[in-house]
């Protein structure tokens, strides 16, 4: 039987901010709609980001983005151990090269109290680099930020929207939002979707779906940033994120590890046109290979296991354009850039909250009704399934044949390889399949009663 | 599971644990079996035995070893047969995590993990990321196991695994149309490059990279570095080996920067006692039956270790440094004269010292010098030319002076 009332909200954007959003309204008694134009959940921006939980120590103060990091990093900082998503400790320390960039750190520790966060320490040369001795020649000073952590980007936005279904909210993929008709009562989005209520957080679409219901005020450039993986071998070369101090000249480029255990080196930041340009180029990479080899020689010794570019929503204002105009029942989540991953969790109070002022009814289901979900572990610094059952099919990141039968199947399975990748991170080892295509993809297609050949890409 | 594994093995009452079942460690184990070793066990991650020939359809293996032609499959699995009734326990889907003596109570350990070719990431070639990019490995396996991988293909190398591709597209109903190589010319067999390549009208692209791989959510076209497009919907990223060296790394061996193996000496002793390697793991890549040779060998050297006439763990003796062009040599450290040298059974003079150039050598002389004085010279055996590999002599070993502070080092006479 079809339900033909309209939806009471429709989120756009199934990344993790819209994913987020969806969430926290299946908390409460309402018809929702979570729509993506692409093929998954958390497949666009999301999936490409630096996997850092901020403390939002170096964001401007004052603006929403530095309310909304601050408060998101708390909310996620407490979800992810609760559902399973891997979070570590790992802190950060900004490495000044240069007399400038010295000179910046007090300043910064000083931004960062102001942003709420007391917890930076300045270290000399030899501090800097009893910390991280792998750090190349040329180190001034530095500044420890102990309370930045290391996060699953993948298994976050997926947490969110799984949770989303199992307390009743509709999903519609591959469902592009490209003619809107603003109702009086309900707008009509195309493809059989009706709702009272929308929230844009369509990221790098953005400011498209803001003007098509009628608004301006930002336009989104697309922000590319390359970003190079390391073998997980090169893990221990470091132990906490090397930051770059942010001077006016550059941003510079940081060093993470992950928490899959690899070590990433990235990103550039180069202004675009093209919202679709997520290839990485030779330019970018030489630019990451020369500054990496500055920043930690040894790096570069080791394999890459992975290139790829993100598209971060920039705009051209400085923070976060959050608005709700209540005439047309709609909330604008847009120029989210890379902090969305820390915000998200925000910005779906804020979004929940700036629904509520435009009229919708929002009445929490209570605690007992709500459904919880367990993510699988993705992360190194915890028990991962192949370490009590299964047998290991993909062997450069050990995932089991248990795990990815579970990743086809259940309310939110991968539809493809990449969505295979971000719920076992089976293929996204050093060797890129040489071993476990074959096999991974005859597991995956039995499972998902898909074909191999639709599993192996060969058809659209 | 415990440190060592996902299957509990009992390494306290194992004499030998080898680490994959390749033609190396199968070919290893089968040869302690012969020389009365009592327990040897085989770990091997995968579901069956064979190592990488499994996939590998076409004729060309056991010629060596088998002195007969035998299909990848095939030889898999007469080796897989032998170590069955050699008594060599197998234990399949059993992933090893730590090989070092501290962690197991193996006597011995051979780690035999063999190589894999460096996918599209390694070589850091930009672009998009669609599908129906492969290596020559993935695309084996899909082809065995009937999964279509796509219509026009562009290969990505000119070595000898590059050609292999060949059949293995044609097999899996995929049409390769052209060969890039930034060489500026093929790495193989005039035979083979006609039997495969000119066979079926592959265009061999010379002296050019791929710089670009263009295509949203399936591969369009592979872009070279003259602005050349070669349409295709898949690419095969062949050859440009690394060892599998992450049990080596971890067990804290010391590594060969040539070569990015385990380093060994010619005994295939690694810096840690009680640690053996052997085959691709140590040079990537030799054919099979050069692999399986190289294992029996290496178990010889175990069974001496393991029996007490050769329980001496030699300190690290002289690195071997190659110089310009030559890239690589396997063993690449010497031990000391007492050890496997002058062992007259082990028939040392007889094998040989494998090399890498990354430029054709042609005719020209190799020289091998200690402390500014030449210990040998003289012609390779075998095409010195990038991306196959030629032998020198062992001879000169017994020349050498085993002081670790007096490299040895390898370079070719202009």
């Amino acid at each position: 039987m079809i339900d033909d009332r309209p939806y009471d909200v429709a989120v756009i954007g199934a990344g993790v901010v819209g994913s987020a959003v969806a969430r926290l309204l299946s908390h409460h008694r309402l018809r929702v709609v979570l729509v993506d134009s692409g093929p998954d959940v958390g497949a666009g921006t999301s999936k490409a980001n630096t996997a850092i939980l901020h403390t939002g120590f170096d964001a401007t103060p004052g603006t929403i983005e530095s309310r909304l990091v601050a408060r998101g990093y708390a909310l996620l900082h407490a979800y992810a151990p609760q559902v399973g998503i891997a979070i570590e400790q790992t802190g950060a320390v900004l490495v000044a090269w240069n007399d400038e960039q010295l000179a910046a750190l007090p300043r910064l520790a000083k931004k960062a109290a102001a942003n709420g966060y007391a917890g930076t320490e300045l270290l000399d040369r030899a501090a800097v680099r009893a910390l991280e001795p792998n750090l190349g020649d040329g180190v001034c000073g530095g500044l420890l930020v102990p309370d930045e952590h290391l996060i699953d980007p993948w298994s976050t936005p997926i947490a969110f929207a799984t949770e989303a279904v199992a307390n009743g909210v509709d999903v519609r993929l591959n469902t592009a939002i490209d003619r809107v008709s603003v109702g009086i009562d309900v707008h009509d989005l195309g493809h059989g979707i009706r709702t009272r209520f929308v929230v844009n957080a369509a990221g790098l679409h953005g400011d498209e779906l803001h003007r098509a219901f009628g608004f301006d005020g930002f336009t989104i450039r697309p922000r590319r940033g390359e970003l190079i993986v390391f073998d997980k071998l090169a893990r221990p070369l470091l132990t906490r994120t090397i930051l770059p101090v942010p001077t006016s000249a550059t941003k510079g480029v940081l060093i993470a590890p992950t928490v899959f255990g690899n070590v990433m080196l990235g990103p550039t930041a180069d202004d675009i046109d093209d919202r679709s340009g997520t290839g990485s180029t030779s330019s970018g990479v030489a630019r990451l290979l020369e500054q990496g080899r500055r920043i930690m020689p040894r790096l570069l010794d080791e394999e890459v296991t992975a290139v790829y570019a993100g598209l971060r929503a920039a705009t051209e204002h400085g923070d976060y354009q959050i608005t709700s105009e209540p005439s047309a029942r709609y909330v604008c989540l847009g120029g989210i850039r890379s902090t969305g991953l820390t915000s998200s969790m925000a910005l779906a109070e804020e979004a929940v909250i700036r629904l509520g002022q435009c009229g919708l009814e929002l009445v929490p289901k209570p605690d007992e009704a709500l459904v919880t979900v367990r993510m699988t572990n993705l992360g190194e610094a915890f028990t991962r399934p192949y370490q009590s059952s299964g047998r290991i099919v993909c062997h450069c990141e050990r995932v089991t044949d248990v795990e990815i039968a579970a990743a086809c199947t259940g309310p939110l399975p991968a539809t493809d390889i990449d969505g295979l990748r971000r719920r076992t991170r089976s293929l996204a080892g050093r060797c890129q399949g040489f071993y476990c295509t074959a096999e991974i993809v005859t597991l995956a297609a039995r499972a998902s009663g898909k074909s191999t050949a639709h599993w192996i890409g060969a058809s659209g | 599971m415990n440190r060592v594994s996902n299957n509990a093995i009992d390494t306290a009452s194992t004499d030998v644990l080898v680490v994959g079942a390749g033609p190396a460690g199968l070919a290893a184990a089968v040869e302690l079996r012969r020389l009365g070793v009592q327990r040897v066990v085989v770990a091997e991650r995968q579901l069956e035995p064979g190592g990488i020939p499994r996939h590998s359809q076409h004729l060309g293996y056991g010629i060596r070893d088998f002195r007969r032609l035998m299909t990848g499959p095939s030889y898999a699995r007469r080796y897989a047969k032998m170590a069955e009734r050699s008594g060599v326990e197998l234990r399949l889907s059993t992933t090893v995590f730590d090989a070092a003596p501290a962690a197991n109570d193996a006597r011995a350990v051979l780690l035999s993990t063999g190589v894999r070719e460096r996918p599209r990431a390694a070589r850091l070639v930009p672009g998009a990321r669609p599908a129906g990019v492969y290596t020559t490995g993935s695309l084996q396996q899909l082809v065995m196991a009937g999964i279509a991988v796509g219509s026009w293909a562009v290969i990505v190398g000119a070595e000898h695994v590059s050609y292999s591709a060949i059949p293995t597209l044609l097999h899996g109903g995929c049409r390769p149309v052209a060969m890039v190589t930034d060489r500026p010319a093929h790495q193989t067999y005039r035979l083979l490059a006609a039997a495969t390549a000119g066979r079926n009208g592959v265009e061999l692209v010379v002296g050019r990279r791929v710089v670009d791989i263009a295509g949203q959510r399936r591969v369009e076209a592979v872009v070279l570095d003259d602005g050349r497009r070669i349409a295709c919907d898949t690419v095969v990223f062949t050859g440009d080996w690394i060892p599998d060296h992450e049990l080596a790394r971890h067990g804290g061996l010391a590594i060969d920067c040539g070569t990015n193996g385990p380093a060994v000496d010619s005994s295939f002793r690694t810096s840690v006692a009680g640690v053996f390697a052997a085959g691709n793991l140590l040079h990537g890549a030799e054919t099979a039956d050069v692999c399986a040779l190289e294992g029996r060998r290496a178990a010889r050297s175990i069974a001496d270790f393991l029996c007490g006439t050769d329980r001496w763990w030699p300190p690290s003796g002289p690195d071997m440094i190659v110089e310009s062009p030559l890239l690589w040599v396997s063993p690449n450290r010497l031990s000391a004269p007492r050890a496997a040298i002058g062992s007259p059974s082990k028939a040392t003079d007889r094998w040989r010292f494998t090399l890498r150039t990354a430029q054709d050598l042609g005719r020209r002389a190799i020289e091998v010098r200690q402390h500014g004085l030449l210990l040998w010279s003289g012609r390779p055996v075998g095409t010195a030319s990038p991306n196959r590999s030629f032998t020198i002599a062992s001879t000169w070993q017994r020349a050498a002076d085993p002081d670790p502070a007096a490299p040895i080092t390898l370079t070719v006479v202009n």
